[in-house]
């Protein structure tokens, strides 16, 4: 997704994309929208990484002997694909890209409140990238990308702390990047864009941001403790030395818990842009899901143990954090039903968005109710720590969050680039990705059931017929994400013009030109109507002048 | 080809966690395909049929949005209960079971059973009976799972954790090490033999020609010279350890603990962190690094067996 390829057309109008030639003004950028390029860029990069560590996980997994690499490789793979999809794809993936460009533009202000913060947090990205990518190339890290203790602080000889280094420092890229949208969100709103006509992309990102002011700095003083401990032998988490190995797991997950609805929230929002939409409704239980999305980000932070029952944690913490994470579901699964019901009585088309949305809803589901077996006591002591939690959180993650990540792209592509994409290869994709997808991880639940634990290089022969389902399901999967990775690009040249608002979307961003000026608009909107005002008159094609 | 659904179910809580299990699938299957039909239906009935259609907005429904809350929620609090149900059951062993230890270490199993038979990667046990096992560590955190048992738990260094089960199914199943553990946790597997009482005590019989656990932990109290000052027959210049076990001892700082594995494990290891009263600190040295997790165990079965003054496990004691 290269925007090198943009060819400058004589009679474009000026926008963000032809205002400026050469590197330079890329990289001295303080434009949010070409800073979110920037971030579209790197964070594909690191995906299609991430994705090559996943695709050799899977064909090694197609027999139960470890023959294809050795058991360190092996472990060096799931750990170098987990870290670069958490720490560089998922956790930045959303409000890095489209939350950047979008956002601001959503609540019809020019940029963001501190532009050089802004860009400053993408070379922060850069430089944390460039600590984990080394730690890949200099011969790996095994730890896996919980970097559990004392294995982490003690006994790997890999490159544990260039890559906990890596992360450490994206932290603070994820830290700024929250800052500076919350800072926007309260100061930057134009004129009668008041907080209960914000879109719901807007308040979920708002929210996300507060996970990440309040929870990374926790993960990344646990990593400079690992770090310590590892360099000086200070005794923090090896109990050889005085420390607590479970003390460990409380702060990692105490940030790495949120960080899950730091990843999924975005994509939440995305869904809520998306169905009403191409729906043509208003949402339904506007103040509900924007509500939920705050009461996600705070109830998430009291639920980490429940990735601790079987470490000999206090039963009646046990108690504690299972209820919570029951909790927690609450307002996930308001979110769910109120799509649906916003889907009711509308005039529904199945353009390619759509259909993420579509799966997005489904899949979410799944992983949101795997997620209560994982809370439930009883199940969790057999389940916890086998390929049914790896089903689990790639139902999220990957049906959640990858898919509102690609339905988002194609939603807002024609504003970002001023092109179209061809539709029947995007709706083809998109059928792959699904099929691909759930061919991959249902039969994960199965094989975790069964008892297959996770992380392991040879596995018992009796599991063999699912795995093979679960690599066939990967190269399906792989192909879907190919396809809109090579049209993507194909449609930044020989797409057809999108028009300013090709879905007649509402949302200020569909309100000035594709792509937009600059300054996002040519003079700064006054609002006067709530978001997804579906069921008014003015039609949103001519309304480049909002008011 | 056929896949099964359900790992072999070999022990008393294996059914329970089962119909949980099934319990949870079905409430997941209804309400997936619940929101998958209600998708589809909509996005049939109402598609768009023409370029300008404008719906009729709706808003929401206060009555809607409580009812999908609370009714999901009641539905969770059933999981939430069952699951607390079981968990709480199985949590403390029952006070007959037998002791079984356990000591992980990259990346092996050892197992010891207190007659002193000992084995590497494989653990034998009778039918009906519970059997208690201690968990210890040498070095990383493992986690000791039997998927036919439906039980698990984290084998975390410095420190003693117990699980529990009683087999109900004579047959060989699985031992896995759940926790990542490094280069070779894959293969830190081995088998749990469930077997008949006749069988079992056959294989008790055959086993362990170095005398019980007590009978081992006592030779190495002889050979690491706790027996100087720990005198079992009169007061030496450590306290008297006959009778110990299961007291609560009082210590120089005023706090009282109950003398268990725990506490035995850590006075052996830093022996100035919890210091009896009367006694003075620093006078015993640390053994930290010099006695192996296998002999803390056996150590800790041998002054477990002078807790009952009438019976000394071990026999040829300090005169």
């Amino acid at each position: 997704m290269s925007t090198a390829l943009q060819t400058p057309e004589v009679a474009e109008t000026p926008n963000y994309l032809n205002s400026e030639y050469g590197w330079k003004s890329w990289l001295f950028t303080k434009d949010h929208k070409r800073i979110a390029v920037l971030y579209i860029i790197s964070i594909t990069v690191m995906f299609f990484i991430g994705g090559i560590f996943a695709s050799l996980i899977r064909i090694e997994l197609l027999t139960p002997q470890g023959d294809l690499v050795n058991s360190d490789t092996y472990n060096k793979f799931f750990t170098m694909h987990g870290i670069v999809m958490v720490f560089f794809f998922l956790i930045p993936s959303i409000p890095a890209t489209l939350g950047n460009f979008f956002l601001p533009m959503q609540i019809g202000a020019k940029d963001l409140a501190f532009p050089r913060i802004n860009l400053l947090s993408w070379y922060i990205y850069i430089a944390g990238a460039i600590f984990a990518l080394s730690a890949i190339v200099l011969g790996g890290v095994d730890t896996g990308w919980t970097f559990y203790t004392p294995f982490s602080s003690t006994y790997s000889n890999t490159f544990v702390i260039t890559a906990a280094v890596g992360v450490f420092i994206a932290g603070f890229s994820s830290i700024l990047t929250g800052l500076n949208f919350i800072v926007t969100v309260h100061k930057m709103r134009a004129p009668g864009m008041t907080w209960g006509r914000l879109p719901l992309f807007v308040w979920a990102n708002y929210a996300t941001s507060l996970i990440q002011v309040l929870g990374t700095p926790v993960v990344a003083i646990t990593l400079a403790l690992v770090g310590l401990e590892r360099a000086f032998h200070i005794g923090i988490f090896d109990p050889a030395i005085g420390g607590d190995p479970i003390l460990f797991q409380h702060m990692f997950w105490f940030y790495s818990h949120p960080a899950v609805y730091i990843m999924i929230l975005p994509g939440m929002g995305v869904i809520s842009e998306l169905v009403t939409c191409f729906s043509r409704k208003s949402i339904f239980g506007y103040s509900f899901i924007a509500a939920s999305s705050l009461g996600i980000a705070i109830i998430g932070f009291l639920v980490w143990g429940h990735h601790m029952f079987v470490t000999g944690m206090s039963m009646y913490a046990s108690l504690y954090f299972s209820l919570l994470t029951m909790l927690v579901a609450v307002p996930s699964a308001i979110k769910v039903f109120n799509w649906t019901a916003t889907m009711f009585r509308g005039s529904i088309s199945y353009d390619t968005p759509m259909l993420y949305a579509f799966g997005f809803i489904g899949l979410f589901t799944i992983g949101g109710l795997t997620g209560l077996f994982l809370a439930t006591l009883g199940v969790d002591v057999h389940v916890t720590d086998t390929y049914f939690v790896v089903a689990h959180f790639h139902y999220v993650m990957v049906g959640g969050m990858v898919l509102a990540y690609l339905g988002g792209m194609h939603f807002w592509w024609p504003k970002i680039t001023g092109r179209m994409y061809p539709e029947g290869w995007a709706k083809f994709a998109c059928l792959l990705v699904f099929a691909g997808f759930n061919l991959t991880f249902f039969p994960q639940f199965i094989t975790g059931y069964l008892g297959q634990p996770r992380r392991y290089h040879a596995y018992a022969p009796e599991f063999q017929v699912l795995n093979v389902m679960s690599t066939a399901g990967a190269s399906v999967l792989g192909l879907g994400y190919v396809i809109p990775l090579i049209y993507f690009l194909w449609s930044m040249k020989y797409g057809p013009k999108a028009g300013n608002n090709p879905w007649n979307a509402k949302g200020l961003e569909w309100q000035t030109t594709s792509p937009p000026p600059t300054f996002n608009f040519e003079q700064t909107p006054i609002v006067t109507e709530d978001a997804y005002a579906y069921g008014s008159e003015s039609a949103p094609e001519e309304a480049h002048h909002h008011d | 080809m056929q896949v099964p659904l359900f790992p072999e179910a070999a022990s008393s809580i294996a059914r329970q966690v089962d119909y949980l299990y099934a319990y949870l699938s079905v409430v997941t299957i209804v309400m997936t395909g619940l929101i998958f039909a209600v998708v589809f239906f909509f996005a049939i009935k109402y598609r768009r049929k023409s370029p300008n259609e404008t719906p009729r907005q709706i808003h929401g429904s206060l009555v809607l949005e409580i009812t999908w809350s609370i009714i999901p929620f009641i539905v969770m609090l059933s999981f939430f209960w069952w699951g607390a149900e079981i968990f709480f059951a199985n949590a403390s062993p029952p006070s007959n079971a037998m002791d079984v230890y356990v000591v992980g270490k990259q990346w092996m199993w050892k197992i010891q059973y207190p007659e002193g038979t000992r084995e590497i990667n494989e653990l034998h046990v009778p039918i009906g009976r519970p059997v208690k096992l201690t968990l210890a560590s040498e070095d990383v955190i493992h986690s000791f799972f039997i998927p036919a048992f439906r039980i698990k738990h984290d084998v975390v260094p410095g420190r003693y954790d117990t699980m529990w089960f009683t087999a109900t199914k004579p047959g060989r199943y699985h031992i896995f090490c759940a926790e990542y553990c490094g280069t070779e946790h894959s293969g830190m597997i081995g088998w749990v033999t469930v077997m008949n009482d006749s069988d079992y005590e056959n294989w008790v019989a055959s086993g362990g020609t170095e005398g019980s656990m007590a009978q081992q932990g006592e030779r190495l109290f002889e050979q690491y010279g706790c027996s100087t000052c720990h005198q079992t027959e009169q007061q030496g210049r450590g306290p008297n350890l006959r009778g110990l076990y299961g007291s609560r001892v009082q210590l120089s700082d005023g706090r009282t603990v109950l003398a268990d594995d725990s506490f035995i494990r850590e006075s052996i290891l830093n022996p100035n962190a919890k210091v009896t009263a009367g006694y003075r600190p620093d006078v015993m040295p640390t053994f930290q690094g010099q006695v192996s997790e296998e002999q803390l165990l056996q150590m800790i079965v041998y002054i477990k067996s002078l807790a009952n003054p009438g019976a000394p496990a071990s026999t040829g004691g300090r005169q």
